[in-house]
């Protein structure tokens, strides 16, 4: 009963120029002090060229992604790892000595009641700081650039229903609409920015990406920016991770990076889809899945 | 001669006749803070039973990609009632209600807690609160559907109409009362009922971690039970506070709720974490080491867990990001220092495995595994990502199931002072090995799925086929843990009354171990001298005192 409605794979690309003509402009890198800069520069340079050596580390489980920020994320992650396989193997190795060197051996026998060794608590308190501001740094470099939003003249303006995805491309009146198993596909064009403004029209959705190694809410009421660099063409799975009620399991969308060449012909081919009947397959097609109506957003666009 | 004599001993049989009706009536008038304790204990075991059977329904559901055990809208209910009930109706209340009732006023050699009747009001908000809650699966739209966090506008009166979600609100409420009374009542207690000799820094780590948890409980909740009545008034009376629609801030919900939610993990926290450090002393037969920057430890988790509480909104995007990361990472250094004072007061010692050191010790590796993959969700890159799949499912299932861990501890090593009998140590041990070993096959799968990218609270993952034997894995895991529960009920009736436990059967450290078991109704016949952490010890070997400040010799 409840899957029915997904069985049919349908895209629909349509010109809804008159919603869709606003978007926030991208935003510019904040400036800052310029010794301050002299200095960051510096601190980068010698942390991202340790961080970047790391391509020779097992990968722990995580993928470098097909964006630019996903590499450097990929390679925090081995750092962390290292960082974490180390404390614990310490301290599995320190309990497992303990566990074989001090087990009961005579019910009566009692050990010395020693307490406190204050040099050795200075130095578990002291190192971990270390350790702990090392990440903190290691994690602004990565950060920085990942959540910056450089200029670009690519932007997408995403919006997350109950239960679905609309990718609307301002100034190109084509919009991408498709609900749940449809997979609704973003086109964007590779090794070039892609800004995204992200909405959601009801309740909170996550826009996920498993091959960004990136995901950000969708939030009723904010418009939330994020930039990324696809650098490898292809077709990647994405999908709602915040829980959004019935349908949150399925609410399926897909990215497709391609070359510059076929992004611009992807988007004159659906510029003149007729948008009536466009709307019209939409309508009915909300009205297949419950969605309850909802309050016109005001803020939003 | 070294007693404080408080009461004549020939009196014993007398003074407890002078206190009230016994049987039924007994439990339900009581206000003394041990049946209070029981009545916690045995109610917040029967919500994590409750809690564990919808967690097995739930892995029955996803050992399959397209699995149809349940609905799409049961499989909601499913794991909203099992957050709600493991967070809000078992850890919490087992953590500062059941053993802390029983135990703080007797380490601390108090006749009571400082309010004995407010005190039985917190159990009775706290049962008809769990009772509210759970009544939701009997109303026609189903129990609560929107996640243990509820996030706003899915709780709206528009997106969740049914009377589960009211009596989910109001259950939270009553429990949320409940929890800031005994918030109150441990904090007067600790701090007016002491016996005499009874200084702060001689105070047991149990108990300190106690007070810590209660001052947390007075700061967090009241937040919580704001953000409550804020979300009845939009349901009910028509304000907008959390609806885009009437000017309102949906995100708002999360602020409030995990400036909450975050000191609610320590709140949780502490108490098992001041109960494993009991056990791995007196198991090693050593004072706690570093007592004293383990209180510090301590407190500097609590002053830090109040300003975290964004790193549960990184991927929100409008929370300064570098404030809340390095606040969040800051946390493990304490927490570090609590690892290395675990293992110190192994050192040397002589390790006597019963089911409750290995209780603890199997906290204590669990709880690293937590600790360690918590560290990477402080880096908002590496929350970014990881936020929403299985790996946060399975960060934070290491550290509560270290907390249930460290609890069964609690209950083998305690419940002899209360009932006055031992547990079987062998049935006790086969339930540790189920529960340790179910945990990791429980939690490793869910990490791995995680970083392969299936998001949490799915019912069906239809697209990834390939996750099913993982999931298949993992809901094994839970099945041993499952095992692991009945194991400890087959234990319990198997030693019902069979093995009397005396009045300090494993050779403790602290007061509550010098009174009988179970305590007389005020809980001392007679106090030791109190002139260290471990009056009972002093007592009981006075030639082998603590070695003091400086005097450490290699």
């Amino acid at each position: 009963m409840r899957q029915e409605n997904f069985n049919d794979e349908v895209l629909i690309v349509s010109k809804v120029s008159a919603v869709e003509s606003t978007t926030l402009p991208p935003q510019g890198a904040p400036a800052s002090g310029r010794s301050w800069r002299r200095l960051r520069l510096l601190f980068i340079i010698t942390f991202a060229g340790v961080l970047l050596s790391g391509c020779t580390l097992p990968n722990f489980g995580v993928t470098k992604g097909v964006t630019k920020s996903s590499v450097n994320v990929y390679h925090l992650w081995q750092w962390f790892s290292v960082g974490a396989v180390v404390i614990g193997l310490l301290v599995v190795l320190l309990l497992a000595y303990a566990f074989l060197r001090y087990r009961r051996k005579d019910d009566k026998a009692i050990p010395k009641q020693s307490q406190y060794h204050i040099p050795l608590e200075i130095i578990y308190t002291v190192v971990p700081i270390i350790i702990v501001v090392v990440l903190f740094i290691g994690t602004l470099i990565v950060e920085n650039p990942e959540v910056s939003n450089p200029r670009t003249d690519v932007v997408v303006n995403v919006n997350a229903f109950q239960w679905g995805w609309k990718f609307a491309y301002p100034g190109h009146s084509v919009v991408v609409i498709g609900q749940t198993t449809q997979n609704p596909t973003m086109v964007v064009p590779v090794d070039t920015n892609v800004h995204i403004n992200l909405t959601s029209t009801d309740v909170v959705h996550g826009f996920y990406v498993k091959e960004f190694n990136f995901s950000r809410y969708a939030l009723p009421g904010v418009t939330n920016q994020f930039t990324f660099n696809a650098v490898k063409t292809g077709i990647y799975a994405g999908q709602c991770t915040q829980l959004c009620g019935l349908y949150h399991s399925v609410m399926f969308f897909r990215v497709k990076v391609v070359n510059q060449a076929t992004y611009d012909q992807w988007l004159v081919a659906n510029r003149n889809v007729s948008a009536a009947a466009a709307a019209a397959s939409a309508t009915a097609l909300q009205n297949n899945t419950y969605v309850p109506s909802k309050p016109t957003n005001s803020k939003v666009n | 001669m070294s007693h404080t004599i408080t009461a004549p001993e020939t009196s014993h049989e007398s003074h407890d006749e002078h206190h009230g009706p016994s049987g039924l009536l007994k439990w339900l008038t009581t206000t003394d803070h041990k049946i209070i304790g029981l009545s916690y204990t045995i109610t917040a075991v029967v919500m994590l039973v409750i809690g564990g059977a919808l967690a097995e329904l739930i892995r029955a559901q996803l050992v399959t990609s397209n699995g149809h055990l349940v609905s799409f809208a049961q499989y909601n209910e499913l794991f909203t009632m099992h957050g709600s009930i493991m967070i809000y109706l078992f850890a919490g209340p087992f953590a500062f209600g059941a053993l802390a009732n029983i135990i703080v006023p007797i380490q601390i050699g108090a006749p009571d807690m400082a309010f004995p009747r407010l005190n039985a009001l917190s159990y009775w908000l706290y049962l008809t609160g769990s009772i509210t809650m759970l009544l939701g699966f009997f109303t026609a739209g189903g129990a609560a559907n929107f996640g243990w966090v509820g996030y706003a506008p899915l709780t709206s009166s528009l997106n969740a109409p049914g009377a589960g979600a009211d009596l989910w609100i109001g259950g939270l409420m009553l429990t949320g009362f409940s929890a800031i009374f005994t918030g109150v009542n441990l904090v007067a207690t600790i701090f007016y009922l002491r016996a005499p000799g009874m200084t702060m820094f001689r105070m047991p780590i149990f108990t300190w971690n106690l007070l810590v948890t209660a001052i947390l409980i007075l700061l967090a909740f009241p937040v919580l039970t704001a953000g409550l009545i804020m979300l009845y008034a939009d349901r009910h009376f028509g304000t907008h506070i959390f609806s885009v629609a009437g000017g309102g801030v949906p995100v708002l919900w999360q602020h409030i709720f995990w400036f909450w939610g975050h000191p609610e993990v320590y709140i949780l926290a502490l108490p098992f974490f001041g109960m494993a450090t009991e056990i791995i002393a007196v198991f090693s037969k050593k004072p706690v080491f570093g007592y004293k920057g383990m209180i510090f430890a301590t407190i500097s988790i609590a002053a830090l867990s109040l300003g975290v509480w964004a790193h549960h909104m990184f991927t929100t995007g409008v929370v300064l990001l570098p404030f809340f990361s390095i606040m969040s990472l800051l946390i493990a250094v304490p927490t570090g220092i609590k690892i290395f004072n675990w293992i110190g007061t192994m050192w040397r010692g002589e390790i006597w495995f019963s089911t409750a050191m290995l209780m603890a010790i199997g906290f204590l590796i669990t709880f690293l595994i937590g600790g360690l993959t918590g560290i990477y969700l402080a880096s908002p890159p590496l929350d970014f990502f990881t936020h929403d799949t299985y790996f946060v499912v399975a960060h934070f299932h290491s550290v509560v199931m270290a907390l249930v861990l460290a609890g069964m501890g609690g209950l083998y090593y305690w419940g002899p002072k209360i009932t006055g009998y031992l547990l079987n140590e062998r049935i006790g041990k086969a339930q540790f090995w189920f529960l340790f070993i179910g945990t990791q096959v429980f939690t490793f799968p869910q990490y791995i799925l995680g970083l392969q990218g299936m998001p949490r609270r799915m019912a069906i993952y239809p697209q990834h086929p390939e996750w099913a034997n993982l999931n298949a894995l993992s809901s094994l895991g839970a099945l041993l843990i499952g095992v692991s529960t009945v194991l400890f009920v087959v234990n319990i009736i198997v030693s019902w009354k069979k093995y009397p436990a005396g009045d300090n059967p494993w050779d403790a450290q602290t007061l509550e171990w010098f009174t009988t078991s179970p305590p007389p109704h005020h809980n001392f016949y007679r106090l030791p001298q109190i002139r260290s952490e471990r009056p009972t010890w002093d007592h009981n070997h006075p030639e082998h005192k603590a070695i003091a400040h400086g005097h450490h010799e290699e």
